[in-house]
């Protein structure tokens, strides 16, 4: 047997979480970089975590994620000129306390990282960006918002963030916070005192495909380690345990929310990526929106697609499409088995002649033509929220 | 778990027993923890031949592929057909109810050279001391 995560440990990073991983006996892996716990034997395991974030509530350290704040400088509107340039979406349309998915582009219309903006004032934005993509972020955008009046600052060492996540999330936060929730919808954020921590930012954000919050707490160690300790305290009636990067993923992949590097990077573009629905033409110019232009005239020739596997075996990124006659037409971007389905499921690019739903072609695997089927996406979608039953 | 004292053991973190010229092959229980669940099995039918060191199948958990490799040459009498439709098995019985493969040995030479179970499990503290390092 032979590994395909070697660890190579002297150069990585570290979360201020790192050492408690570490205790909990998690399996550590090369994330991007950063030494991550990617599953939790003592939580049963990736499969035991997922099924933990669908059915109740588990808790990630995703302290690795970057965060940069743009606010105003000499005078008003200049932080939101430039947030408006450098990202996809339309954030003015953003009330303070609100945040919306989007993305920062190229000038060919591809991916620089995509990003949730929160408008944390009138002026004032704060851009959680990837962990792998954080050097090449923060220096993209302080190149391109230069000629705009506004203050960009670092931030990704300042926070420790946890994301708490799944239908029971909510009642672990009413115990830990101190801020009215019920007003805190998806995509909205508040501050409360949390571990008698005041005005931590507190949002019902996530990459779990479930109700969920991130919390951003000071990023000393003793802090750290003492808000995780709260929310497993709070968490412990609903069953919450520590989750790894493992079922983050796999939870994701299940959900349809793309992966830097996977379903988007520097060589795809929004149209591509299926992504329109966060990229506002309207909204005036931004960096790459005349190549968008350009590219919705002449067509795609390549588009996301779900597959579902029909055959025996389980599709990985970066394995080949083919069709019938064994010809290569496209690739898998993510792979794998699905927990909540009991299905092995994937994301591929293909020409969109391939993606109809119920589509038959066949992924590559070890020399195997193994027979798949375009699914509607995505592959798992939360269940509403039952009506409160009548108060007689 | 403990590593029986009767089976060889791999650098890959394969075991196998020999009895006269018959072998029993299989993944070790570090693997299957480094590994995490197993969700999918490949092995081959009976009549193929496996070489020493030579992959002869897959197994994989929900985030990664592993190539099983050889710990010697023979034909395959039996695949573990079990695993088809519980692979999960190898997380809980790997070295036990969990086998992979039985092989008629062609060439046993080399098997006295792998691990005891005294060498691998000292093998596999180094290799825990290395990822805590």
């Amino acid at each position: 047997m032979e590994s395909a995560t070697t660890p190579h440990i002297s150069a990585l990073r570290k979360t201020p979480l790192n050492a408690l991983h570490r205790r909990l006996g998690a399996k550590m892996v090369n994330f991007g970089g950063w030494d991550m716990p990617v599953e939790y034997p003592s939580s049963g395991g990736l499969i035991a975590e997922h099924k933990a974030v669908r059915a109740s509530v588990g808790v990630f350290d995703v302290s690795h994620m970057g965060d940069i704040r743009i606010r105003s400088g000499k005078k008003p509107g200049g932080a939101l000129a430039a947030v408006q340039h450098i990202s996809m979406n339309d954030a003015s349309k953003l009330a303070i306390g609100q945040a919306q998915y989007s993305a920062m582009l190229y000038p060919e219309g591809t991916f620089v990282d995509d990003v949730i903006v929160h408008r944390l004032g009138e002026d004032d934005f704060l851009l959680v960006i990837n962990a792998g993509t954080r050097e090449k972020d923060v220096n993209w955008v302080r190149e391109n918002t230069k000629s705009f009046d506004c203050v960009v600052e670092d931030l990704s060492d300042a926070f420790t963030q946890l994301a708490i996540q799944g239908p029971r999330a909510v009642d672990v936060m009413r115990k830990l916070a101190d801020a009215d929730l019920n007003g805190v919808k998806n995509y909205w954020f508040t501050y409360g005192t949390v571990c008698g921590l005041k005005s931590t930012l507190i949002a019902r954000t996530g990459y779990t495909g479930e109700d969920g919050f991130e919390i951003y707490v000071p990023s000393d160690v003793a802090t750290s380690e003492k808000v995780w300790g709260h929310v497993i305290e709070a968490g412990r009636e609903f069953g919450i345990i520590p989750c790894g990067l493992g079922c983050r993923n796999t939870l994701r992949l299940e959900s349809k929310m793309a992966l830097y590097g996977h379903e988007i990077s520097d060589k795809i573009n929004v149209w591509e990526a299926g992504l329109h629905r966060y990229c506002k033409m309207e909204k005036g110019d931004f960096i790459g929106r005349a190549a968008l232009e350009r590219a919705n005239g002449a067509g795609v020739k390549r588009t996301l697609v779900g597959l579902e596997m029909v055959d025996r075996g389980i599709a990985r990124d970066e394995y080949v499409c083919c069709n019938e006659a064994g010809e290569a037409i496209g690739v898998v971007t993510s792979g794998s088995p699905s927990p909540t389905l009991g299905k092995n499921i994937a994301l591929a690019y293909v020409p969109p002649a391939f993606s109809a739903l119920g589509t038959v072609l066949y992924v590559e695997i070890r020399g195997q033509k193994c027979k798949a089927q375009v699914v509607p996406t995505p592959f798992y979608k939360r269940p509403k929220k039952a009506a409160a039953p009548p108060v007689s | 778990m403990a590593y029986p004292k009767t089976y060889r053991y791999t650098k890959e973190h394969e075991w196998i027993e020999v009895k006269g010229d018959l072998a029993t092959i299989g993944i070790t229980d570090y693997a299957q923890h480094e590994l995490g669940d197993v969700v999918f099995v490949e092995l081959p039918k009976p009549g193929a031949k496996i070489e020493t060191g030579k992959s002869f199948g897959t197994v994989e958990s929900v985030k990664a592929v592993s190539e099983i490799y050889a710990p010697a040459a023979g034909e395959v009498i039996e695949a573990n057909a079990e695993l088809q439709n519980t692979p999960e098995k190898i997380n809980t019985d790997p070295h036990g109810a969990a086998w992979l493969i039985k092989i008629r040995l062609i060439n046993s030479t080399g098997i006295s050279d792998l691990m005891d179970a005294a060498a691998y499990e000292a093998y596999i503290a180094d290799k825990g001391k290395e990822a805590s390092a």
